[in-house]
This record gives structure tokens, sequence and C-alpha cells, in this order.
């Protein structure tokens, strides 16, 4: 990954095929540390690709990818985390231990220090009553919250999280959004993250990257989610139903 | 007791106790992994290295633990190729080498009780060299798990994750299956290559229903696999049957006690 001091992710006309479909088509823009960012659009709009180009999991067709952080200063929950592995033999400790796994290298062993870090994620998180439980035990909410201690753990400069809300029922969800929020305000974490639900997105983000293949507005939400906007991302008109947020 | 009085009995209770512990270790991955017929895949191709080891006049051990590892080999690139469905890959090679073996034991003028006890397992086979070999290899597997541990268990868990933390999935992939055909060339003159498999999977599904963390899982997979295993011995011996096949009757035994648990 190459280097920028003034952005921590540059795309530069950045395309992506599938079985020769186009599913990403000349995406530009910039993540600059510190920003809150939430990215929308209907299925297939390239969401999860334009994710996982950034980590480096597929690599653009056309374009430049500039990402300033090394792979292990990335903390990433992957998307629908909390309908895998729930069969998985491993505790919730253990799950979330295996977030340093990147940082401490091929020969590394797991120390004082890492159980340090292991602690402070499942305190942050607010599960450390849940360190012993196995992960198949757990619900969906609070599966979720275990894949964000195990990025957690890795102390990351930069959280990506795909639909992070899918298993969480609504109240978890405005909680779930909250706790982002502070984090990234009292320690200055960049976050970017993929959502289907606009209204809580609009409560949430400091700014908005709207997506169907091509990107069609980056800014601030009070600025880009209106109808207007909405109806041309999605492609047809989408009628609002908002409920109330605690503030 | 009377089975100790054996050297013989002695080096299969050894040999046995390594195969229990090492069989296990390395099977968890390949359940966790989706790569369960894996082990059964490379018993088959280790046949075949045993068939040629035979007919060519060198060490069975040797032509199984070569062309058993020659084969995972092949398989993880024609499975990381994408051209072939992962399971289509095995039948391939679980079914050539079948054919390979059936072929170079008929060149070798039939089927000799050496070849059977391969197929099946036999205690009276394990010679002072090959319980020296076993245990080496035994400590030589612990030792690699325990430095790629963290490696393993993430992959296991969650691939994409270790995909974007940076680690060489290929790399640790072929690890694994390397292990995979050292642990079945090993252990298939105790259990027989026909039912290594059933040793490297059977414990750990066991393990499983006991609802324990990964270590825990783990260690009671090993505890488990031996027990079968020296139970096993004892069956065969006293009732002179098949070492393989009792052993796995055990193992299968405790699995579906697991069930009711």
């Amino acid at each position: 990954m190459q280097s920028n001091t003034k952005n921590i992710i540059e795309l530069k006309d950045v395309s992506f095929r599938y079985n020769g479909g186009a599913v990403l088509e000349h995406v530009s823009f910039s993540v600059s540390k510190g920003e809150y960012m939430g990215i929308i659009g209907p299925n297939g709009g390239g969401k999860t690709t334009l994710l996982k180009i950034i980590l480096g999991l597929l690599r653009p067709a056309d374009g430049e990818v500039s990402v300033s952080l090394e792979k292990n200063e990335i903390g990433y929950v992957p998307q629908r985390a909390s309908s895998y592995h729930l069969r998985f033999p491993a505790t919730v400790e253990e799950i979330v231990r295996s977030g340093r796994t990147a940082r401490l290298g091929l020969l590394g062993r797991f120390g004082k220090k890492d159980a340090e870090a292991v602690d402070k994620a499942l305190e942050t998180t607010g599960i450390s009553s849940l360190r012993q439980r196995l992960i198949g035990n757990l619900s969906g909410g609070e599966v979720q919250k275990v894949f964000l201690a195990r990025a957690f753990a890795g102390e990351p400069k930069m959280l990506i999280l795909d639909e992070p809300e899918v298993g969480i029922d609504i109240a978890g969800q405005e909680e779930f959004y909250t706790f982002l929020d502070k984090l990234n305000q009292e320690s200055g974490l960049t976050i970017i993250f993929v959502s289907h639900d606009i209204e809580l997105i609009s409560h949430s983000v400091r700014s908005v990257l709207c997506l169907n293949r091509r990107l069609l507005c980056h800014g601030s939400p009070r600025e880009f989610i209106k109808e207007e906007y909405i109806d041309q991302l999605y492609g047809k008109k989408v009628k609002f139903i908002f409920h109330e947020h605690k503030e | 007791m009377e089975i100790f009085q054996f050297d013989f009995m002695i080096r299969a209770f050894l040999a046995g106790a390594a195969v229990a512990v090492v069989a296990p270790l390395v099977g968890s991955f390949l359940v966790l992994r989706r790569y369960s017929m894996m082990a059964d895949t490379l018993a088959h191709t280790a046949l075949a290295g045993v068939a040629a080891g035979v007919l060519f006049g060198v060490s069975p051990l040797a032509g199984a633990l070569a062309v058993s590892a020659a084969a995972a080999l092949g398989m993880e690139r024609l499975r990381s190729g994408e051209k072939i469905f992962g399971e289509s890959v095995l039948v391939i090679f679980l079914s050539g080498s079948l054919a390979l073996a059936a072929v170079l034991v008929s060149l070798a003028r039939g089927f000799n009780i050496g070849f059977y006890n391969f197929l099946f397992g036999s205690i009276a086979t394990v010679t002072p060299a090959y319980l020296y070999a076993i245990v080496f290899c035994t400590l030589a597997a612990i030792a690699l798990i325990t430095v790629f541990y963290k490696e393993l268990f993430l992959i296991s868990f969650d691939e994409e994750l270790a995909r974007a933390n940076g680690l060489r999935i290929g790399a640790l992939n072929t690890l694994l299956i390397l292990l995979t055909a050292l642990v079945v060339s090993l252990a298939m003159q105790v259990v027989g290559a026909l039912l290594v498999g059933a040793l490297m999977v059977i414990p750990f599904i066991t393990a499983i229903q006991f609802k324990r963390g990964f270590r825990g899982t783990i260690f009671l997979a090993i505890v488990i696999s031996l027990v079968s295993v020296f139970i096993g011995l004892f069956l065969a011996y006293y009732l002179n049957l098949s070492t393989g096949g009792a052993i796995v009757l055990v193992a299968l035994a405790f699995f579906i006690a697991s069930l009711f648990v």
C-alpha cells in the first residue's frame, strides 16, 4: 500500500468488473483521518465490493487505490457476521483474541499486552461478562459486538464495517450507532460502514457516500439524504418512514 | 498384563498413542475448514504410494509419504485454481489413486498380506524404526501446529478477515494439507488407510458436542482419540479383530454417546 499524508484512503477512477459485468465504474473519492462515513446504495450497487477493494481483498480492473495504513491497522467487521460460524467451538475471548493475530506477526505469541488489549476491547463493547460463552450461544446483537470487539482488539486506526446492523433489533441498532459515534468523537477513530438504513445513517455519520455502480454523491448527510437524491440512487420513488431517535 | 509382555504390543500402544494425539490435532482444522474428506482422499493416495513401494522394493512408508505429499500439493493447486469444484478435485484424486494402487498391486502379482495390513491396520507391523519415525513426525507436527496455531485458528474461523489482515492463506492451507499427508502416511499402519480419516474427524466432532472453547475442544478430542485407540487395541488383541476397525468403532460409539449429552 502506498502512503499518502493528506488522506487515509484515496481512490482515483476505480472500476471493477465481475464476469464481464460492471460492478463499479469510475469511482473517485477520498477519506481523511477521523472521518465517520456511511455508504448507502441499492443491492448490487457495489458497496461491499468497494469495501473489499479498500481492504485489498479485491483488485480493481482500472484506477488507483491508495491506503496509507498497514493491513494490521485496519479493523474489519464483515457482512452478516452474526449468521456465520455459529457451530464453531470457540469462546468469545478466543475470537476477540484472534483480532491480535496480524499485529503479532508470524512467530509472535500471545502475551500480557495482548491480554490487556482483549480485556479493553471486551470492556469497550460491554461484553466482558460474555468472555467464556460460546459464540453459538449468543444473540445476533451480542455476536455483532464480539466481532466489533475483535476488530478493536487489533487496536485499529480505521474501522470498516459491512452492514453491522444485520441481526440486531431496532433498539440495539440505535445503541450500536451511538456507540460508534462516541468512539469516533472521543478517540478520533476513522470509521467507514455500509448500511441499508438511510434514516439511521442520516442521524449518525458526518459524511455519506451514495453508490450505485457509480458514485452519485459524497458529502454531508444533510445535503444528500433528500428524496431527490435517494430516488436517483435507488432508481425509483422511495417512501421515507421516519422513526424517532434518541438525542 | 499379558498384552504388555510382548514388545510389538508395547510398540503398537506407543505408536497408537502418537497417532491418537496427532490425528485429531490436525483433523480439527480440517473439519473446521470443511476439508474433512481431504484426510480420506490423502489416505487413498498414500495407499498408491505403499503399492508403489511394494512394487519397486522401497519402504512403503517412504512411498506413502512421497505420493501423498505430491497429491496434497496437486490438490491444493487444482482447488485454488477454481477451475474445478473443490469436492470434484477430491473425487478425482481419491478414485484415481485407488485405481493406481489396484494396478500397481496387480503388477506386483497379487494382493499380499502386507498390503492388506495397510488397508485396515495391523498392530504386528509396528517395527522399532516405524515407531521412531512416527514419534519424531508427531512431535514435528505438534510443533508446527503450536507455531501457527493463531493463524490456523483465524483462517478456520474467518478466512476473509485473515485475508484482509494480510495472512498468507495459500501457504497456511498448503501447510495444513502437507501435515494431513504426513499424518495419514504414518497412521495408516496402525488404523489402516481406509479408516485413518475417521480418526482425524470423529473424535473432534464428538468433542464439539460437549460445547467447549477451541482449545478445550481440541484437548477433549485428543483424550477421546487416545481412549478409542487404547480400547480398540485391547479389543483387537484379545478378540483377534482388525485394529483399525476396532479403534474406529470405539470412536464411533463415543460419538453416538455424545449426541445424548
